[in-house]
């Protein structure tokens, strides 16, 4: 498969991916508490009906916002999978999620603009280690080409065991799920009401949701990398995390901004910053 | 769906709790109960209208994007029951916004509620294609 249609099938089969994983995620979630669970397609369902539903704008802004957030994450996605710089794609990943922390402040409501304050923070917490990953995957395969680190063929995973413990590490505050669920949780329980989104009614929402299922697959595809000497291996390895980010968020509360970041930032130091050094001996002394 | 405890004597609360738990488990037709009017679809509601909870019901209600469907759940929001005669009791939930489903009884049982909020769901797709008509 070449790399344009790499990326067009990302633009394509991500959100049905995504939402397949999301509803995956609600079933596995629901028997985790002794529940039955919704059906699979769930997930899609919301989201078709969200699309009919009315759009209650608060403002000129946060539609085109939202649009571009989508967008940009989009893009992200397409130029991984296109093979390209791995720093671009998470730069513009970052840029992406910028959007949404503004379209969460031009809303004006308190729920919504705490919530962006925190995402502002799990970000500060989490884009180092990103960062990290991709300086470490270049020390070991010579490349920041999404391309040439897959086609590297060496099995990354025994070179960088402490980045993509790392990795997993702050994959549960970008995904925002518990304990890292911060800035918005998967339910609107919480003295937040639903933090981030709070605001965003109908088609918004619905936008936000696809955002989302973009955002899992292009993580997901992150983690792939290091496993990407054998697309079967990679592909399983990248599903077993999302499993396990699954049993993290049904088994821990919410952590205190603070002790986000700290952890998030001793994790990046200790695992990430250690292998990294460990690396350096080895290839570049 | 969106639960709110208008004055209602908490005996509806907790059925409506209990329709969350892994016995009734509502989850399965896809019903998440959810904190903000914005995000839902379905208004419940139990308990009677007070003169001091009549502007947050209508505050709520104006709140939900369209489609809506609005539960009264047990006898007290349908009618106001016997608190009806009291001085500060409006009536049921329909003297001040309108109501589609109505869940009898004192407590309302979770089978009832949800028996309640799948008509509710079934509204919602009528509502829909009357929106869609008008326009």
């Amino acid at each position: 498969m070449n790399a344009v249609t790499r990326s067009i099938a990302y633009i394509v089969l991500a959100p049905i991916l995504g939402g397949l994983l999301a509803g995956l995620d609600r079933i596995i979630t629901a028997r985790m508490q002794g529940r039955y669970g919704p059906p699979v397609l769930q997930p899609f369902y919301d989201v078709l009906k969200l699309f009919e539903k009315e759009n209650l704008m608060v403002n000129r802004f946060h539609g085109y916002y939202l649009v571009c957030y989508l967008a940009f994450l989009i893009a992200s996605g397409a130029l991984f999978f296109f093979g390209e710089d791995l720093l671009m794609v998470i730069f513009v990943f970052i840029l992406a999620d910028i959007f949404l922390v503004v379209a969460a402040y031009s809303t004006n409501s308190p729920y919504s603009f705490i919530g962006a304050t925190r995402e502002l923070l799990q970000m500060l917490a989490a884009e180092p280690m990103l960062l990290i990953s991709a300086v470490s995957l270049y020390m070991v395969t010579g490349s920041f080409e999404v391309a040439g680190i897959a086609g590297s063929g060496k099995i990354l995973i025994l070179y960088l065991p402490g980045v993509f413990l790392g990795l997993v590490y702050v994959l549960t505050i970008k995904l925002r799920k518990s304990p890292f669920d911060l800035s918005t949780s998967h339910h609107a329980h919480q003295e937040l009401v639903k933090g981030l989104t709070t605001e965003f009614a109908g088609p918004s929402l619905a936008l936000v949701e696809i955002a989302h299922w973009y955002e899992t697959v292009l993580l997901l595809g992150i983690v792939y990398l290091f496993f990407s000497f054998n697309p079967a291996v990679g592909v399983a390895a990248a599903l077993l995390t999302y499993f396990a980010e699954i049993l993290i968020d049904n088994t821990n509360a919410r952590f205190k901004w603070q002790l986000t970041l700290k952890s998030a930032w001793l994790a990046t130091v200790a695992l990430g910053g250690v292998n990294l050094i460990v690396m350096y001996f080895i290839f570049v002394r | 769906m969106f639960h709110y405890d208008g004055s209602s004597c908490n005996g509806c609360d907790i059925e409506v709790l209990a329709c969350l738990t892994p016995m009734y488990d509502i989850e399965r037709f896809g019903v998440i109960n959810t904190g903000n009017p914005k995000h839902s679809d379905i208004l419940l509601i139990t308990g009677f209208v007070n003169t001091q909870n009549a502007e947050v019901v209508k505050s709520l209600y104006r709140q939900m994007p369209d489609p809506k469907v609005v539960i009264a759940v047990g006898i007290c929001a349908a009618t106001g029951n016997f608190f009806r005669e009291c001085y500060n009791a409006l009536g049921g939930v329909n003297t001040v916004i309108p109501v589609d489903v109505y869940v009898p009884g004192c407590a309302a049982r979770p089978e009832a509620i949800i028996d309640g909020v799948i008509r509710a769901a079934g509204m919602l797709e009528e509502k829909r294609n009357m929106l869609k008509d008008r326009k």
